[in-house]
């Protein structure tokens, strides 16, 4: 039905449909967003932009928000967790 | 109803917190006393830099001698302390210029500072702009998170039977101090009040001088110490609306990105026009900032004295009333010196450092 | 693109999209500002699989489509001054000015503090529902919906329409409140028919009154949860649990900007007057930001607003009636779906209330002041300013401000430090 695309998660290739978001792909490779404060494992809770717990690195810029961006082929996505 | 203690400190800011703190050691009967939280004044607004600025030698010497009494409280809990030393830099070889007297001036009130060149200010902070000049290291200094410095001296005089009292002090008497909740309670007074201290002293005059900062989202190693600009000093004993590169790694992997300085206003509202001149400032030096991200921007205003140099210690024309406040932009530095001359003085005991320059009298005259 | 709009909308949900169509057809040149990369706001957020309604479609198209309208995508409002906004997109940042604004910013979802709420895989629930839309692994996976408000039956049945085996929906509201609800319902044909259809596409899905989710477990991601409901406790494995409480309106831009706000329940809302003027002159406000109404009121008042800020005085009277009835829909909504004091209570003291800066609940009693619990904790200092804490915490009983100060969002330094003179600054990230 839709196209796919590939962005790289921590290295791994990951597949998600066009026009998923970032945080879809983080989700699909079955990595963690970030490390708390604490320690804690955190992941994508609100889906809208606002509670940041989806922060990842993206194409080496820090504290991106994942639930914001939309997938790109190619797009190098690296998570601390 | 009324009662009676050897000291009652008005204003619990790093300051007030500071002489409760000292003075119930002291085996003193201390009440303080807070219309809002702790440490929730000028306090919770500043930098918390512990530096020795070598402007003013009086001011310097306060700042020397509270650098070593810092040591005994960088391990409260909470409060950061984080020795991640100052490295002041300079521009060009006019800034360069003025480094060996700098080193003189810190090095004759006891500091460990050295020089750097250019090629070694790179080398200790790599993402400085290339081109600088080189700088001078005081590897001893540190930085705390004041407010909670703050919380935790108050609460250490409270083990001591210090009592915190959650009210205004609206008027004074001879030895006394009325409280807006009807209280009225009998001993010596300290006014620590900061920027508030016009209310109840008129004749100690107050000038605020409003300050922008601003912190950044986690970015761990980017800084290691504390850069401030040569200029700083100037900003700070200018008479004129200035900024200069003042920029901090907390503990937390935040950078503290400051400061401004503006005469003649009096709320704390962002001003972005001032933001902006801060930040292109700060860019000049660190240019690696412009991509950050910034979580909060914030003001506070300093409380200057007329002279730049605080008011430390008995109130002339007043009978048991003390004062410490003024303290411009290095009151936390400042405070743990501050709270021993004044506290001294109570004692009747010959300070450490010459406490005259501190001395309200000089602007009742 | 230009510098300065006769009307300038923030938000692209219903309330925007109409705002800016109804400006536009009275002749005004429209900005319309939106930080997410496609229109729709909450409610027609894109789909990657599924296309949106006949009738969303006709209006996302309508809007962004006609010649006056400028669709400024992926851009966030985080700064203000009179007259102007300064806003961030992911490669650059400008100065917006404009004429008259209109606020149309939606809410976000109430998130309430329960044991394990922190671990990955618990979700809210309209965070489920977007998230899902957004491409989110779903197919084959068991999904809990619970917390409370028809948008749970909302959230269940796209996370249905994307393959996840949705296990039981838990509402916390009892079901003599619901039945008293769908009594009334008959006043509002329309609702019937959108709740029938869900119940439809939610066809074998328990939906159980008076239960409350009380604890998630797992280790680094969720495994099972704790229910409570009439019938006592109960354990059941999932793979995600979506939980929300409601909806709290977005009022940062407003706050900033100086409009006046009122109580809405624990939150607060942007106080308008009859043609969504906010106490601010040329600064008007529609949908959900002022006060849970729904998709219908945000549509009509959005409508309103559009209109007022191009000073058009005709066209507004049969709005404003079909305004008061889609409002009194909303009140009906709040009273049903109340939040229960067993809810309040979840939260134990060592339950993260901050989850930017870890602080517990715990942490903060020990603070008279929130002002002093902040300082002392950190609690709110982290990057989402409080949006989901502060909320909780209001929603507990305990005040917390609003903030309220530019960067309104976490901003690039370069963007804060770009002057109305400069145009536009292009960042080097990107
Ligand atoms: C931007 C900025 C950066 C700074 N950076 C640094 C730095 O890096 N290093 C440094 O050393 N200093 C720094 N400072 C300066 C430092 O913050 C201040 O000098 C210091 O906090 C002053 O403390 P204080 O106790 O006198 O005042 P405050 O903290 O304001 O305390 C006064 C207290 O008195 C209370 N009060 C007032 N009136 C009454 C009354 N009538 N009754 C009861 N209570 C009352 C107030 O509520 C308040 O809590 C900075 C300041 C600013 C604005
Ligand atoms: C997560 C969630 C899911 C929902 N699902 C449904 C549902 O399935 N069915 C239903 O009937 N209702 C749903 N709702 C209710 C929904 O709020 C309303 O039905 C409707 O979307 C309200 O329209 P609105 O235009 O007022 O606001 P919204 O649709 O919320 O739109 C507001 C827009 O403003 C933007 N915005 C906010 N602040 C800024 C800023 N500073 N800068 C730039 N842009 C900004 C946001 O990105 C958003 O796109 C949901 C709500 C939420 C929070
Ligand atoms: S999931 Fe909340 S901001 Fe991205």
């Amino acid at each position: 039905m839709s196209t796919c695309i590939c962005v790289i998660v921590n290295g791994k290739p990951v597949e998600v449909v066009a026009g998923a978001s970032v945080a879809a792909a983080v989700a699909r490779a079955g990595s963690r967003f970030r490390r708390s404060r604490s320690g804690e494992a955190r992941a994508a809770l609100c889906g809208m932009g606002v509670c940041f717990e989806c922060r990842v690195e993206i194409d080496g810029v820090p504290q991106q928000q994942a639930c914001m961006l939309i997938a790109r082929a190619g797009m190098q996505v690296r998570t601390d967790g | 109803m009324t009662h009676s203690y050897d000291l009652i400190v008005v204003g619990a800011g790093i300051i007030g917190a500071a002489c409760a703190d000292v003075a119930s050691a002291e085996g003193l009967k201390v009440a303080i006393v807070e219309s809002g939280a702790i440490g929730a004044g000028v306090t919770a607004a500043g930098m918390g830099h512990l530096v020795a600025v070598d402007g003013l030698p009086a001011e310097l010497a306060l700042a020397r001698y509270s650098l070593g009494l810092w040591e005994d409280l960088r391990d409260l809990p909470g409060g950061e302390f984080s020795r991640c030393g100052t490295l002041w830099f300079a521009r060009d070889e006019h800034e360069l210029a003025r480094i060996p007297d700098k080193l003189a001036r810190l090095r004759a009130a006891g500091a460990v500072a050295e020089a750097v060149d250019a090629a070694q200010l790179r080398e200790l902070e790599p993402a400085l702009s290339p081109g600088l000049a080189g700088g001078v290291l005081v590897p001893d200094e540190a930085v705390v998170y004041p407010p909670v410095m703050a919380r935790r001296l108050v609460e250490r005089a409270c083990r001591r039977r210090a009592t915190l009292i959650h009210a205004r002090a609206i008027a004074l008497g001879e030895h006394a101090v009325t409280l807006d909740d009807g209280q009225r309670l009998l001993g010596n007074v300290l006014i620590a009040t900061g920027g508030a201290l016009q209310a109840l002293l008129p004749e100690l005059l107050i000038h605020l001088r409003k300050g922008h900062l601003l912190i950044t989202e986690r970015y761990p190693n980017m800084l290691h110490h504390q850069l401030v600009h040569m200029g700083y000093t100037d900003s700070a004993h200018g008479q004129s609306d200035s900024v200069a590169c003042n920029v901090q790694p907390r503990p937390t992997g935040q950078l503290l990105v400051g400061s401004s300085r503006e005469y003649g206003v009096s709320d704390s509202e962002i001003s972005l026009p001032m933001l902006r001149r801060m930040l292109r400032c700060a860019f000049q030096f660190l240019p690696s900032l412009r991509q950050l991200k910034a979580l909060r921007a914030w003001a506070g205003l300093r409380p200057a004295s007329i002279d730049g140099l605080p008011y430390i210690g008995r109130v002339a024309q007043r009978r048991g009333i003390w004062v410490a406040a003024g303290h411009e932009g290095l009151g936390v530095t400042t405070a743990p010196g501050t709270a021993r001359l004044l506290v001294d003085q109570l004692l009747a005991r010959t300070p450490a450092i010459d406490a005259r320059p501190y001395d309200p009298m000089r602007a009742a005259a | 693109m230009a510098e300065r709009y006769d009307v300038l909308v923030i938000g692209s949900g219903p309330a925007g999209l109409t705002a800016a169509h109804a400006a536009a057809r009275h002749g005004a040149r429209v900005g319309l500002v939106d930080a997410q990369a496609l229109p729709g706001g909450q409610v027609w957020r894109h789909d990657v699989r599924f296309s949106a309604p006949a009738f969303a479609r006709r209006c996302m198209q309508a809007t962004l489509e006609h010649i006056k309208i400028d669709w400024l995508p992926q851009t966030r409002v985080v700064g203000a001054e009179p007259g102007r906004l300064l806003v961030e997109d992911p490669r650059s940042a400008r100065w917006l000015k404009y004429g008259a604004l209109v606020l149309a910013t939606g809410a976000r979802e109430v998130l309430l503090p329960f044991p394990g709420w922190t671990l990955p895989g618990v979700t809210g629930a309209g965070g489920l529902q977007a998230l899902a839309k957004q491409g989110w692994p779903l197919a084959g996976k068991r999904v809990v919906v619970a917390g409370s408000g028809p948008l749970l039956l909302a959230a269940a049945a796209t996370a249905r329409r994307h393959g996840a085996r949705v296990l039981a929906v838990f509402e916390q509201a009892d079901r003599a409140a619901m039945l008293r609800f769908t009594r009334g319902l008959w006043r509002w044909p329309a609702r019937v028919m959108q709740a029938a259809v869900l119940r439809a596409q939610l066809a074998g899905v328990p939906y159980h009154f008076g239960s409350v989710v009380t604890a998630a477990q797992g280790e680094d991601a969720l495994r099972e949860i704790e229910v409570s409901g009439p019938r006592g406790q109960r354990r059941i494995a999932c793979d995600q649990l979506a939980v929300g409480f409601g909806l709290a309106p977005n009022v940062e831009l407003a706050c900033m900007l100086g409009c006046q706000l009122e109580a809405e329940g624990a939150q607060q809302r942007v106080r308008v007057d009859a043609r969504q003027h906010t106490s601010v002159p040329g600064v008007y406000a529609a949908g959900e930001v002022c006060g849970i109404g729904g998709r219908d009121s945000a549509l009509i008042e959005g409508a309103i607003a559009g209109l007022a800020a191009t000073g058009a005085r005709t066209g507004i009277a049969s709005l404003q009636r079909r305004r008061a009835q889609a409002r009194a829909f909303a009140r009906q909504l709040r009273e049903t779906f109340a939040i229960d004091q067993r809810v309040r209570a979840l939260a134990q003291p060592d339950t993260l209330v901050c989850r930017c800066e870890d602080v517990t609940l715990g942490a903060l009693d020990a603070h008279v002041d929130a002002r002093g619990a902040k300082l002392a904790t950190r609690c709110g200092m982290g990057p989402c300013q409080g949006r989901i804490c502060a909320t909780a915490l209001a929603e507990l009983g305990r005040a917390a401000g609003i903030a309220a100060r530019p960067p309104l969002f976490p901003a690039r330094l370069e963007t804060l430090a770009l002057a109305p003179a400069d145009g536009i600054a292009a960042s080097l990230a990107t």
